[in-house]
């Protein structure tokens, strides 16, 4: 058992998490505005955007893989894209891009405007107000949105396997390592990647409804 | 000096109607806003306030913060403002509140102490009471040493002895920062108390103004004792018709004739009125 799980090779792992942190990263700086635009527009192409947005939800990563493929063997973005490290962070934002506008956008249009309108009127710009006022005030959403994005980032797979393809320590990632290991029937690979994946996205899961619980009761019993 | 001169179409529910406001307020001068819901003050005050736009000119002390080519953005006009639900920010502590607004440690202890907060400055705002919450916000208004003190309802939604408590606060405030303020109110006693001017309003458009005695006491100058209330009911005792109806927090009953009930209707406003007698005075004790 520990001659197996010491030869067990873990930069899948690895790899899977720098592209779930990064990713959660690039998606955080950019999903803020957007969602905080959305959640504030009376805008007649709010729709329009919302729709957008929640595409890659519905949408096989299949399709998504092969436009970004097109795109990427264009070269649009002047950068080595395809089956690349760069490119699968791309990816990954593109495809994860709804976990964390949504729940962002949702605990942006929650905050009670007033208090937002207090804090214009105390002279702070929408920058600062959304920094030290409106993020502030909505943790359990905040929280979700960072560990349900990073979280579904390493649950990626389709995408993945469509723009990456499998090169070992570049474009690896732990679940196309297990279905590499399935595909030669090598089962106990598979067996204790599996484990770890599922062990990992509960424990995620489960920090996440502990805190949202408790977070509510303690800032729920006033009003 | 404070030139208001704007106009805006506001849109209800059932109808759409304008608000088009022709108002001069002096420099330190306590000013309300009254009329019944739904009549424009507190669009009014969020126009005055840069919260919404409006057509029209908004000079204070020779600043112009809306004309026809400019409208100065709410952070850049210096106005306090308080609204009805407190709105403080709720995951800071009392003085990160105030010192959110401006970093003046001096200014926060002072403004503290005179509302009696110092020894809560350290509590979360959800953790107090509506009459704390709002005496914080109150201070946290007065942190940029506002030259506008805008209040939208400020304390309707308190009980009457925290009330009176931050009416007290408010005309301390006003005391000793002299700041021209404006405050929606539909309660007349506070009114009274606490301001010098009324501005009553409807559908958008100023009916009437002046001092408190002049707009709220209906019958100036007669020896005459007029009480608005609502009316209940009409009961027939024998031969005689006695009406019910519910002055403040009181019911009292009084006695009219047969053709008088022709004209009351139950469930509209009436006035109880007499004249010709010395009404007395007697004190209440409170248990």
């Amino acid at each position: 058992m520990m001659d197996i799980l010491s030869s067990l090779e873990l930069t899948p792992f690895v790899l899977s998490l720098k592209l779930a942190s990064l990713t959660t990263l690039i998606l955080f700086l950019l999903s803020v505005p957007l969602s905080w635009y959305l959640s504030q527009t009376s805008s007649k192409a709010k729709p329009f955007f919302e729709a957008l947005t929640a595409l890659p939800l519905v949408l096989p990563p299949s399709v998504i893989g092969f436009y970004l493929l097109i795109a990427f063997s264009n070269n649009i973005f002047g950068l080595e894209l395809v089956f690349s490290f760069s490119g699968l962070v791309v990816a990954s934002c593109l495809y994860s891009l709804p976990f964390m506008v949504q729940p962002l956008q949702n605990g942006f249009e929650s905050l009670n405007k007033n208090m937002l309108e207090a804090s214009y009127l105390s002279g702070k710009t929408k920058f600062q107000t959304i920094l030290r006022v409106a993020l502030p005030n909505m943790k359990p959403a905040l929280l979700t949105a960072l560990v349900v994005t990073f979280a579904h980032t390493i649950g990626e797979f389709g995408v993945i396997l469509m723009v990456g393809g499998s090169i070992p320590g570049e474009t690896k990632v732990a679940s196309v390592a297990i279905y590499e290991a399935v595909e030669i029937m090598d089962y106990t690979t598979a067996h204790i990647y599996s484990a770890m994946m599922l062990s990992m996205s509960f424990i995620v899961l489960l920090s996440i409804y502990v805190f949202n619980h408790k977070h509510k009761k303690s800032f729920g019993g006033f009003r | 000096m404070i030139n208001i001169n704007i106009t805006k179409k506001l849109h209800a529910k059932k109808s759409s109607m304008e608000l088009d406001i022709q108002l001069q307020i002096k420099q330190g001068s306590f000013v309300a806003l009254y009329g019944k819901s739904g009549s424009g003050k507190t669009t009014m005050l969020r126009v005055l306030a840069g919260l919404e736009d409006a057509q029209g000119e908004i000079e204070v002390d020779g600043e112009t913060w809306l004309n026809s080519s400019t409208s100065l953005a709410p952070q850049k006009r210096n106005i306090g403002f308080v609204f009805q639900d407190y709105a403080l920010f709720s995951n800071m502590s009392v003085e990160q509140n105030l010192l959110f607004v401006k970093a003046d440690k001096k200014l926060s202890k002072k403004l503290l102490e005179m509302t009696q907060l110092d020894s809560l400055k350290d509590r979360m705002p959800n953790t107090l009471s509506g009459g704390q919450q709002q005496r914080v916000a109150l201070c946290r208004a007065m942190m940029r040493e506002p030259k506008l003190l805008l209040m939208d309802e400020p304390l309707s939604a308190l009980d009457p002895s925290m009330r009176n408590k931050l009416q007290t606060d408010i005309l301390n405030f006003h005391k000793e920062f002299q700041t021209t303020t404006i405050m929606v109110s539909h309660d007349p006693s506070e009114i009274y108390k606490l301001c010098e001017h009324v501005v009553v309003l409807e559908d958008g458009k100023i009916i009437n103004e002046g001092t408190p005695k002049e707009v709220l006491l209906k019958t100036r100058g007669s020896q005459k004792f007029s009480l608005e209330g609502k009316l209940l009911d009409i009961i027939k005792v024998d031969v005689i018709y006695v009406a019910v109806v519910s002055i403040g927090q009181q019911i009292v009953e009084v006695v009219v004739s047969e053709s008088e009930i022709n004209t009351l209707v139950v469930g509209e406003n009436v006035t109880v009125s007499t004249k010709a007698f010395a009404p007395t005075l007697t004190r209440i004790m409170n248990f």
